[in-house]
């Protein structure tokens, strides 16, 4: 036994030889297997040539440090994505290249939040661009880097170029025009591009697990149809309008007031929530947020319920039942 | 009436399973502090400023009268005491009167025996004392005040050959430097978590710094000091001089070309793709490697000559290290396999492999070597070091996976990582076990060194970090501390507490040997206590902050309110940061007084000198 000790080249390759087996086991052969046994699914689009570049900027910058791109199956991420991610959605990632790994971007730390569906959940490319230049202009919690090098300082606009609406407080003296340069653009498309890929309806959804017990919150304010309007709010649609209502000034509007919100009828309301608006040229424009994010009408009673009376405003509640029959209203509409 | 009834059981079960949360978070704290919030934490009545006034109030008074209680039972304690103690008196008298004169006398005689005393002089005599050899003239008869425990001195040890002795030195000293700049970043990235507009400037912005520090301390502080202590251990333990100085120095200058490199490179935002501690290009990290695979045939050809029969434990551990450390960066950098999933399987199998098997083994190690080299006695069982050793090889390589739980990896790979990760409580115990009966009898030995606490924190967190990262592992619990600055608080609590504390044991102990020139004992003992204390200011705030902001997730707050949450902690992370980052810069000023040659005035020189006649040489020309 002692002998097998005493000699180095026993010793050394036997362990070497464990050590060896257990990688091929654990970690080779699981990823070969996964690397050649995975296809994209049909639905998810490649990304553009703007977003490519994007997504080089994304790794050059550690915003990995910060953001996970994975959706647990877990029922607290359901916040971040309709399905948990499965391996279909990674096996595009391909080696970036000569110099540079694969980057799948899964991450591990969750300091900031997870962007696998932030295309669906936040595709406006103003409220994005002025967050990258400074979040807090539009979370004013927030820890996020500010990235101004992303941006050029220009006193006379050209063409095609993207003002940001950087509110006085944040401009640190800039007395010209921030202008995006095509970085920032670049990273934008990324962002955007990040949206779940549709699962055929042959392939059924991973469950969502550790399903959280009914809330006592919820059950205590009833009259919302058992819904918390303000988290809703919170999660959809306050980085825009701010959690005061009144938006930021050249950029979103304010809900403070709007005679849309307070309308008796809400027909324009649910229909701004659920298919976007750009009427008004001095405000950025506000994406389809309801059908890319699939609101129940329970859901957005409960949202436009507490923009109607929340501020100040003080506009009569909707119902579920109304809110169900206009959004029909509005499929049948959008159809034709 | 049925309704309300049945939502009851469901926030007790949650209060309770959260109490069996703080139970397991404490276990690992194993520090009081946190026992006083456990019970505002979960239940928000006794967290109200009015409710705990009103029971101060309550309890104030109670106290006071218990108080009181035990002063008034104490007196009439005392009272029947003294009154026991007369009766004993009287009756003692009336024996004394009943004795007679030959008993009296016995009794004198006891008495004279008792009060007699020596009079110190009976061995010395009135003389004053003539001391021809010298042997009583260096006695201090005026000892100072201990206010701080005097030291043992490093015993000076057979020769070291000097060219190696630069080497380790050289070793020993970038690994500072890298100590003292990887920890600069770490605590600049602390404080922007605080002030995250503290500049905006792209080589700064956070998410290109944080590689920066983790590979800075990684491969520069850690590795370096690892190579720089095991270039001492290896040849020692095999009885022998060091294979190859020069390739020694090879070593040295790719490993640290790498760090430099590197660190230019993430700055300039150049990065592999975002998989921690590989974010080095493979140009930059193949130094790394080519000089890994240059100290692998350094060590092996020193072992294969070695006189001694046996293998010191050490140098299974440190050779199986590099040895492993070459197959793990081959593995992360081979391109064939690191497509789709592929790429997340081998970046968790390369995360843990990297912490285990380089720094872990490499480090366990040296302190099969330090450890008994500064207790003075062997090694308390070469069978334990044998199961430790084994046991982790098998149980550490299947672990890394555990960083993906609940993600798309396929779920039996998760399981496959989990049990590993309750393997892995029996290579931790066994080695634990045998540190600890190796200080057995040997405990009084602690105070008077400056280097065995260094390695008994580095024991307790080798024992706690690790069992802490299995607890870690389970579903059940990665569900809450998964994504938060639990998993980081975890990382320094191993990579800081164990490596980095073994590592200054290590240090301390055989510069002093190679220099002949002790550290100051005072900023020994601060670099101590400050890492130690700013380290525990570090960690228990994420842990405990990692945790709410996991309970909050589960809750389904808002984020950004789990953000806000955290600010706190975050500052307190940040203080902790500052006093580890000052330790460092005092450990840097330890090492700069160990290494650099004392430029002292020798009196006895000087004075011959200065007899000497100043124009001796000129009048010898003339």
């Amino acid at each position: 036994m002692m002998d097998f000790f005493n000699d180095y080249r026993r010793l050394y390759l036997s362990a070497l030889g464990l050590f060896l087996l257990l990688t091929t086991l654990v970690a080779i052969m699981p990823a070969i297997s996964n690397q050649n046994n995975n296809n994209p699914l049909p639905t998810e689009k490649a990304l553009s040539d703007a977003a490519m570049a994007g997504k080089a900027l994304y790794v050059a910058n550690g915003c990995v440090a910060c953001h996970t791109q994975q959706v647990r199956n877990l029922d607290m991420d359901k916040v971040w994505g309709k399905r948990p991610s499965i391996a279909a959605d990674y096996a595009d990632e391909q080696r970036t290249d000569l110099w540079r790994n694969t980057a799948t971007l899964m991450g591990t730390e969750r300091t900031g939040p997870d962007l696998t569906d932030v295309g669906n959940r936040q595709p406006s490319a103003e409220w994005n661009l002025l967050h990258l230049y400074q979040p807090r202009a539009v979370v004013a919690e927030s820890i996020m880097p500010a990235y101004p090098w992303l941006f050029e300082e220009k006193v006379e606009l050209e063409e095609g170029d993207v003002e940001i609406p950087v509110p006085d407080a944040f401009r640190k003296g800039v007395k010209s025009k921030i202008v995006a340069t095509e970085d920032a653009l670049n990273l934008v498309a990324y962002l955007q591009s990040l949206k779940q890929a549709e699962l055929p309806s042959a392939i059924p959804a991973p469950e969502f697990l550790y399903k959280r017990e009914e809330n006592t919150k919820t059950a205590a304010a009833g009259e919302d149809m058992g819904l918390d309007g303000v988290s809703l709010y919170a999660a959809n649609c306050q980085s825009c309008h701010q959690a005061n209502g009144e938006g930021l000034k050249g950029a979103f509007p304010p809900l403070k007031g709007s005679t849309i919100v307070l309308d008796d009828d809400p027909e324009i309301l649910i229909d701004v929530v659920m298919n976007g608006y750009d009427a008004r040229p001095e405000y950025g424009s506000m994406p389809a947020i309801g059908t890319n994010m699939k609101l129940s009408a329970a859901e957005v009673a409960a949202i436009i319920n507490h923009e109607r009376t929340s501020w100040g405003n003080n506009a009569r509640k909707v119902s579920e039942e109304e809110v169900q029959k206009i959004m029909d209203l509005l499929k049948q509409t959008a159809k034709k | 009436m049925i309704k309300p009834k049945s939502d009851n059981p469901a926030p007790y079960k949650r209060s309770k399973f959260f109490h069996l949360l703080l139970l397991i978070a404490l276990c690992f704290l194993s520090d009081s502090v946190l026992a006083q919030s456990e019970s505002g934490a979960d239940s928000s009545l006794f967290s109200k400023p009015g409710i705990i006034i009103t029971i101060t109030l309550l309890i104030t008074p109670i106290v006071a009268a218990l108080f009181l209680l035990v002063v008034k039972a104490n007196r009439l304690f005392k009272n029947i005491q003294n009154r026991k103690d007369t009766e004993e008196a009287t009756r003692f008298s009336e024996y004394l009167k009943t004795l007679n004169v030959d008993q009296l006398d016995a009794l004198q005689n006891d008495r004279r025996h008792q009060v007699y005393h020596l009079n110190n002089k009976e061995l010395s005599g009135p003389f004053s004392p003539v001391d021809s050899k010298g042997l009583l003239s260096s006695i201090n008869e005026h000892a100072n005040i201990r206010f701080i425990e005097s030291k043992r001195k490093a015993i000076v040890r057979p020769d070291i050959d000097p060219a190696l002795s630069k080497l380790i030195l050289w070793f020993l000293g970038t690994a500072t430097f890298w100590l003292v700049f990887g920890t600069s970043v770490g605590e600049y990235l602390g404080i922007k978590f605080v002030a995250p507009d503290v500049d905006q400037v792209s080589w700064l912005s956070f998410g290109r710094l944080r590689p920066v520090h983790t590979n800075a301390v990684f491969w520069g502080w850690s590795s370096l000091g690892m190579l720089g202590l095991g270039y001492y251990v290896v040849p020692r333990v095999s009885n022998i001089q060091l294979h190859s100085l020069k390739s020694g120095w090879w070593t040295l200058i790719l490993i640290n070309a790498s760090v430099v490199l590197g660190t230019i490179a993430l700055m300039a935002g150049i990065n592999n793709g975002g998989g921690e501690y590989r974010e080095y290009i493979w140009p930059i990290q193949l130094l790394f490697g080519i000089g890994l695979v240059i100290t692998l045939i350094n060590f092996l050809r020193t072992v294969a000559n070695r006189k001694t029969t046996e293998i010191y434990v050490s140098n299974w551990y440190i050779v199986a290290a590099v040895i492993f450390t070459i197959v793990i960066s081959i593995v992360a950098y081979v391109p064939n396999f690191q497509n789709g999933l592929g790429e997340t399987i081998i970046q968790g199998y390369y995360m843990h492999q990297g912490v285990g098997m380089w720094f872990m083994l490499f480090t366990l190690g040296l302190v099969y070597y330090f450890l008994p080299q500064q207790l003075n006695k062997p090694i308390y069982s070469y069978s334990l070091g044998i199961l430790a050793f084994w046991s982790q090889i098998f149980f550490y390589t299947v672990i890394g996976t555990h960083h993906f739980i609940f993600s798309a990896i396929p779920w039996t790979l998760q399981t496959v990582a989990i049990v590993g990760s309750a393997g892995m409580i029996i290579p931790v115990v066994s080695g634990t076990t045998n540190f600890v009966m190796t200080f057995r009898g040997a405990w009084h030995k602690v105070a008077g060194s400056y280097t065995l606490p260094f390695f008994i924190v580095g024991i307790i967190f080798y024992f706690t970090g690790s069992l802490q990262g299995t607890a870690e592992a389970f579903r059940s619990t990665n569900l809450i501390w998964h994504f938060t600055d639990f998993t980081v608080a975890h990382s320094h609590l191993t990579m800081y507490g164990i490596i980095a504390f073994f590592l200054w044991g290590g240090i301390y102990a055989i510069v002093p040997r190679l220099t002949r020139q002790e550290p100051p004992q005072i900023t020994v003992g601060i670099h101590f206590w400050m890492a130690f204390i700013g380290m525990m200011f570090y960690t228990i705030p994420l842990m405990w902050g990692g945790t709410l902001r996991g309970l909050m997730w589960i809750e389904g707050l808002p984020f950004i309110e789990s953000v806000t949450m955290m600010a706190p902690y975050w500052l307190w992370r940040a203080i902790g940061g500052s006093l580890m980052w000052v330790s460092h810069l005092v450990f840097a000023y330890n090492m700069y007084n160990m290494i650099n040659p004392r430029n002292t005035v020798n009196i006895n020189d000087t004075a011959i000198k200065n007899l000497r006649p100043k124009n001796a040489e000129l009048v010898d020309i003339t």
